[in-house]
């Protein structure tokens, strides 16, 4: 297959409407305009495709849940506080089990915040983020190849799971460009029955969220519970780079873990032995995997463009096992790979003093 | 001997949990025998509220997926844009339709969406105990206007039908209501022109209803419906409001087709 340059707002797109996604709603909003409008120009191209520019947020995740309980595939985009809007929409997806797919390329908040790249919606997209007690699941990109992998399998994840699943990136994958290979997708196996096309001449249904008797509420939220067990021990994805005789481990994900990756090269011909790894799936968390290292490796630094959310993350699924350093730059900073290498060098350094003093 | 009258086919067996004296039922009621002389129960996908009609699934023997509270609108359009031989049609109340959700029904009515609203006006939240809706008549006592609405604190009552006429998407707009056998007989009628819109291809259509709440007025259900006729319909008159069918006529191609001009 041909191997194209494409911005990766437009590789997302692209990307979906391969996987068969043939409804997409959205509003505008930097840094992922360029999504919406490759969606505007390329989805009705296609037999059945529709394309809506919603009057909000809200309503666009909400088209998506009706275009999804009529059986297609259905996505919508947008940028942090729009994603906070669709909160709403997105409970409601999880509670009536509908699958979607929804894109988050973050900027800098909170509030209205900056349009520079950012991670600060990490607690918002691996916890829910709506209300009530559901997850959905979080892939990280962090190449414009993997944005194009990853639109993908989250269509065929939230369809064998029947749940929301959302692509987390930010504005600098959003807007970057890179040559990609778009995989051939997978055949949707999506049962008819849990489509609502009208009842014909049999029983009619209904899709619903609403349960009033606490008992049969309390099972809908152990059924939802029993089907995200199953996605922890399934789906968790990571990368290891240099982790062999690695006696320092970074954790990074998305832009992040590409500015990481770029420091552990540059320090590659030191004598520092200094590894990464790259969490994929944000939810569920390969905490499991990742605690494996803490076998051998004892330092930890997590670094993310924000104040420090997936450390949280890393705390729990290391246990104490290990020592953990942060480094963050919140509000749509980006740092290069020589600063995120300095400040390992220092750690480092810092580290090993320790580990004489002991 | 003929049977001149029995439950509607697309009305399930199972008892209204609505009050006594409540519109809510005859709507319901009134809609099924619709969607059954059209013929169109299999075909039929309905997206009740949040309110008390909520769990309007328990009635409809049609298809139908709950939306959240006031997201109705923007529901029906996914499922309609994807499903457009299926009828419809989202079934709504003042708060709902008017407060919470106005932005998704002032588009989906401005985008000539080919789907049916049937809006519940009954000038209160019902299912919540009675407060103040955008509906509410000035001088209404209600739990959040203790001393009734005061139009200089909480706003003049609604006219959210009135509002859609000069969008161009919409086709037909009737306000009805359903405290008198004579208003129910005109109020099937509407509806039953507003599905026929929409079977045409006509584009948006909204049928209102005035509906009596005797729990939250606090009146019995007989001064319910006089209030209606003395009170509500001198702030919202009965009658058909807008009937342009071609005005919104939707092409009937797809969006393919239609994008590629
Ligand atoms: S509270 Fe009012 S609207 Fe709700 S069921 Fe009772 S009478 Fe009907």
């Amino acid at each position: 297959m041909n191997k194209v340059l494409m911005q990766g707002n437009n590789v997302i797109a692209e990307a979906a409407i391969r996987a068969g996604c043939r409804f997409y709603a959205g509003y505008p909003i930097t840094p992922q305009n360029e999504l919406c409008e490759y969606m505007a120009e390329h989805i009705r191209k296609v037999e059945g495709g529709v394309f809506i520019q919603s009057e909000s947020e809200i309503a666009a995740i909400n088209m998506v849940a009706g275009a999804s309980a009529a059986g297609v595939r259905a996505m919508t985009s947008s940028s942090s506080p729009g994603i906070s809007l669709k909160q709403e929409g997105i409970s409601s997806m999880a509670a009536c089990e509908l699958p979607g797919v929804i894109v988050n390329i973050m900027r800098g908040g909170p509030g209205l915040g900056n349009i520079r790249p950012s991670q600060g919606d990490y607690f918002q997209a691996t916890r829910g983020g709506g209300h009530g007690d559901y997850r959905v699941i979080v892939l990280a990109p962090a190449t414009c190849q993997e944005l194009a992998d990853l639109t993908m399998d989250a269509f065929d994840l939230a369809d064998n799971y029947r749940t929301p699943a959302m692509i987390l990136a930010d504005g600098m994958m959003g807007q970057m460009m890179e040559p990609v290979v778009f995989k051939e997708p997978k055949r949707r196996q999506y049962p008819e029955r849990y489509m609502l096309k009208g009842a014909g001449e049999g029983k009619s249904r209904f899709i619903k969220g609403l349960i009033l008797d606490q008992s049969d509420m309390e099972e809908h939220n152990w059924k939802l519970d029993r089907k995200y067990q199953v996605i922890m021990k399934n789906e968790t994805r990571f990368e290891v780079y240099r982790a062999e005789d690695a006696e320092l481990m970074i954790v990074a994900y998305g832009t992040a873990a590409r500015i990481a990756k770029g420091a552990v090269k540059r320090l590659g011909d030191s004598n520092l032995k200094v590894g990464l790894f790259r969490p994929i799936t944000l939810w569920p968390y390969p905490s499991s995997e990742l605690r494996e290292f803490s076998r051998k490796i004892k330092n930890f630094i997590v670094f993310e463009m924000s104040t420090g959310q997936m450390l949280e993350d890393v705390r729990l699924a290391l246990q104490g096992f290990a020592d953990i350093d942060f480094y963050g730059r919140p509000g749509g900073v980006v740092p290069t790979p020589a600063e995120l290498a300095n400040v390992i060098i220092h750690r480092y350094k810092k580290s090993s003093k320790k580990k004489e003093l002991c | 001997m003929k049977k001149v009258f029995g439950r509607p086919h697309s009305l399930k067996t199972s008892v209204f949990h609505y009050c006594p004296g409540c519109g809510h039922s005859i709507a319901h009621r009134i809609t099924c025998e619709v969607i059954d002389e059209l013929n169109i129960r299999g075909i039929t996908i309905g997206v009740p509220p949040a309110g008390c009609a909520v769990l309007a699934y328990f009635y409809f023997d049609v298809d139908m997926i709950e939306a959240p509270h006031g997201r109705g609108p923007a529901m029906a359009t996914g499922i309609k844009r994807v499903l457009p031989d299926r009828v419809v049609f989202s079934y709504q109340g003042d708060g709902d339709l008017t407060a919470i959700g106005i932005a998704e029904s002032f588009h989906a009515a401005n985008r000539g969406e080919n789907i049916t609203v049937i809006f519940i006006n009954n000038a209160v939240y019902g299912m919540t105990g009675g407060q103040l809706a955008p509906t509410t008549m000035l001088g209404q006592k209600t739990t959040t206007s203790p001393l009734g609405r005061n139009a200089s604190l909480d706003g003049y009552p609604v006219k959210l039908s009135e509002l859609l006429v000069p969008l161009p998407g919409t086709t037909y707009i009737e306000r009805c209501a359903v405290n008198s056998p004579a208003n129910i007989l005109k109020a099937k009628k509407a509806i039953k022109k507003a599905f026929q819109c929409q079977m045409e291809g006509n584009g948006f259509s909204l049928v209102e209803i005035l509906s009596p709440c005797p729990t939250n007025w606090k009146m019995s259900a007989v001064d319910s419906c006089k209030w209606i006729d003395e009170v509500m319909t001198k702030v919202f008159p009965l009658g058909v409001i807008k009937d342009t069918p071609a005005a919104g006529k939707k092409t009937g191609k797809t969006e393919k087709e239609e994008n590629a001009g």
